[in-house]
């Protein structure tokens, strides 16, 4: 009996501390429910287009012999895996998270990029991909050019000439976006099909109203530099037209025409033209020509509508074709009233790079998947079509531009490839560094504080730095 | 006999130990180590650029110096400290008043159990939950459902950008930290009043004493240690006070960082640089202050017998 009693006291100790213990699960498990969750709540509009695809005639399966049988996929939105399920051979989409393509399981893992998520997750899971269980393995992630590098000057990328992909295959597209995802040791780790040169998005009923006038080469006459933008402002103002929706619009236009990086030999730089954005936006926000909320609030989208009473945006394609509510009736991207121009001075925004991650176990397939996607011109031509991409093929941008049929319904009949390709040609990435996310991000807060006149501009650059330190400690100022 | 009998006794008392084990295991575990590990990691270098992991070298009280000399935790402190204040002052307020209704059996109120279980609801809602409700109430523009209700009841003219006024966002914070926890402070309290001899009550009522004499002379005097367990439990919450304006200033603290508190401080180290030294020797400054403020309460409730002798 004591022995009976003893042996229970025991197993109950154990089964006490093992149901404490419980939480520590499989965390991939976890993550892995988690990012469907998350998914299939945001799968809204992709899935009205699964059903539409025609692609199912290319029956053979590009995936080498012996290699897995998931293809793994980390992305941060539906951008990329409506791009594959509409236009790469072979892809046939199962649910919201999961696709084939022949015999490989494609399984999608979307992780938004709020807060640092996306980064953060994949700072957990690449560097320990190489040893990841067969199916786990991460074959592809994708990566913005804000902090591309601290990818690509990582292992945990795999340049794209090891898996086979030669320099005549790849000459055919714009130099800036392989200079983003180069290595310091001149190592290519990346593609993208997309070529993201912007310009100024105007409203063409206020420009007619305000300006006399909706003929892009017109306008453009009135926003041609900042010092003709700012007057061009003020005019508006009195109209009742905000020039942009925040002071936050203009500001990639100013950070991507500076003179030098953000940070040189651990120290951090403010640009001449940085200090230009604060000296100009401070003057709009004073006057009452824009407000101070962020890029992406309700705020700065009330003027996709007529009564956001916005004269302007600083987009690239993808804003004007996903972002400014052309599916909604009443919008102004609905009614095709939007123009596109060249604006004060040639910016780039965004884009999306494919890379490999090292360890992948599906080198064949992946291969095939960014070059199909980012070189093949049928490919490149139907996603022009389908999605208005602005894509990364000059040759292609060029015949669009000479092709006088085509025309964009959002910008009221407009072909804006000629501005497009001519702006990404003079896309300039030199300045380019690793805390460029970071920087812009915490630089853009801290002003806002300076712009609603809650701090000193003193204050307000001391609270960038702080903001920055926070963020890379390695930093000085 | 006699022996049999103290060796029995001897063998329950190691029934209480294993029953133990599991508490210290876990204790051990999950909060003994993890301080410990704290104070250590709080002397070294320790942080993440990029992918490349820095350190850990040692670097001694360098971190400490670093908190120190750039002076923010003090400014963090006292926004922490404010903010708290904003809520505690109405809380204990409206507990005192509720408690004091709930326990007077002449007021007879009906449907006390529902009341009850009414304040402390929100206190079951998630912080964060709580803050994104307030987030999107108080929204900048038209479409916030306060700045509308304001205009359409004419109060306002133009919508009121609540999150870029400093008054406004820490008042929000201490207003959801009462509605938070009120209900929880009043029952609290309640317990303690309750605990009151009632011939006190009857005593002073026979000799004519009025219902806020009886409050002011009676009830609050003898409420005193509950209070001020109260208000430290409170103060040491709220030094740790977190979800409700990281989630209501999207982590920023803004404008212009007069809404971060403390933990905000902390967890801007850690979430993208995972600065594990920086972080560390916050927590250790945080820990002492806490820990100060918790040998007060010790002192307070061990001093109750003495204030207790009122007989």
């Amino acid at each position: 009996m004591r022995k009976f009693n003893r042996f229970m006291a025991l197993s109950l100790t154990v089964a006490m501390a093992a149901a404490s213990f419980a939480g520590c699960g499989d965390k991939t498990q976890d993550s892995t429910t988690a990012a469907t969750t998350a998914a299939t709540t945001k799968a809204t509009d992709a899935g009205t287009d699964a059903g539409t695809d025609s692609t199912t005639t290319a029956a053979a399966t590009p995936s080498g012999e012996g290699e897995g049988s998931v293809l793994n996929i980390q992305c941060w939105n539906e951008e990329f895996k409506s791009r594959v399920t509409d236009h790469y051979p072979g892809y046939t989409e199962v649910d919201a998270t999961h696709g084939k393509i022949g015999d490989v399981d494609v399984v999608w893992t979307i992780t938004p990029t709020d807060n640092n998520a996306y980064q953060n997750h994949l700072d957990e899971i690449l560097p320990g991909n190489a040893d990841a269980a067969a199916d786990d393995k991460v074959d592809i992630f994708l990566m913005e050019a804000d902090y591309a590098l601290k990818y690509v000057n990582n292992d945990v990328s795999m340049p794209v000439a090891d898996l086979g992909i030669a320099d005549a295959d790849i000459a055919d597209q714009y130099q800036y976006t392989k200079d983003i995802v180069t290595s310091s040791d001149g190592k290519l780790k990346g593609l993208s099909w997309q070529a993201c040169s912007a310009g100024l998005i105007y409203n063409r009923d206020a420009a007619a109203e305000v300006l006399g006038t909706e003929d892009p080469d017109a306008v453009q006459e009135f926003v041609k530099d900042w010092a003709t933008f700012n007057t061009t402002a003020a005019k508006l103002k009195d109209a009742g037209y905000k020039v942009v929706s925040t002071v936050n619009d203009t500001y990639r236009v100013y950070s991507n025409n500076v003179s030098g990086p953000w940070v040189t030999d651990g120290k951090i730089t403010i640009d001449a033209n940085i200090s230009q954005w604060v000296t100009d936006s401070k003057a709009l926000v004073d006057a009452g020509e824009t407000t101070t909320f962020g890029l992406w609030s309700d705020e700065w989208s009330a003027g996709f509508y007529p009564d956001g009473k916005v004269f302007s945006y600083f987009g690239p394609a993808w804003l004007i074709n996903f972002c400014m509510a052309a599916d909604t009736a009443g919008s102004i991207a609905n009614s095709g009233r939007w123009g596109y121009t060249v604006g004060p001075q040639s910016f780039y925004w965004g884009g999306t790079w494919i890379a490999a991650a090292n360890g992948t176990d599906n080198p064949t397939l992946v291969k095939d998947i960014m070059l199909t996607m980012t070189t093949d011109k049928a490919v490149l031509k139907e996603i022009v079509e389908k999605d208005s991409d602005c894509v990364n093929c000059p040759t292609l941008l060029n015949e669009l531009a000479a092709d006088t049929s085509f025309s964009s319904k959002i910008l009221g009949g407009q072909n804006p490839y000629a501005m497009l390709a001519a702006g990404a040609e003079k896309v300039d990435m030199s300045n380019i560094s690793a805390y460029d996310q970071g920087c812009n991000e915490e630089f853009q807060n801290a002003m806002t504080n300076y712009f609603d006149g809650k701090a000193t501009l003193e204050e307000a650059t001391d609270n960038f730095y702080k903001a920055v330190v926070e963020k890379y400690p390695e930093l000085t100022y | 006999m006699e022996k049999q009998k103290k060796g029995n006794i001897v063998r329950f008392n190691r029934w209480g130990y294993y029953f133990l084990i599991p508490f210290i295991v876990v204790y051990l575990l999950f909060s003994f180590i993890p301080l410990i590990r704290t104070f250590y990691n709080s002397l070294f270098e320790n942080y993440k650029s990029g992918l490349n992991q820095i350190g850990p070298n040692f670097v001694g009280f360098r971190n400490f110096v670093d908190i120190f000399k750039n002076g923010d935790m003090l400014k963090y402190f006292g926004n922490t400290l404010l903010m708290w204040i904003i809520g505690f002052i109405p809380q204990i307020f409206f507990s005192l008043l509720l408690g004091a209704w709930f326990t007077d059996p002449s007021l007879k109120l009906k449907c006390q159990r529902f009341f009850k279980t009414v304040i402390y609801l929100p206190n079951l809602i998630m912080a964060s939950a709580f803050a994104m409700l307030f987030f999107t109430l108080f929204a900048g523009n038209d479409s916030g459902p306060i700045n509308g209700l304001l205009i359409s009841l004419k109060i306002i003219d133009e919508p009121f950008a609540f999150f870029k006024d400093v008054v406004a966002v820490r008042s929000l914070v201490g207003f959801m930290n009462f509605i938070m926890w009120f209900g929880n402070t009043t029952i609290l309290l309640m317990a303690g009043m309750m605990g009151i001899d009632p011939a006190l009550f009857e005593a002073a009522e026979v000799d004519g004493a009025t219902a806020t004499q009886v409050f002011f002379k009676i009830t609050l005097p003898l409420l005193r240690p509950i209070l001020v367990y109260v208000l430290m439990t409170s103060l040491i919450g709220g030094l740790q006070m977190f979800d409700v304006p990281q989630v209501l200033t999207n982590g920023k603290g803004d404008p212009n960082r007069s809404a971060m508190t403390l933990i905000m401080y902390l967890n801007r180290h850690i979430s993208v640089s995972k600065n594990w030294g920086m972080g560390g020797a916050l927590s250790v400054v945080l820990f002492f202050v806490t820990g100060a403020l918790s040998l007060v309460v010790y002192k307070v409730s061990n001093g109750k017998k003495k204030d207790n002798s009122y007989k």
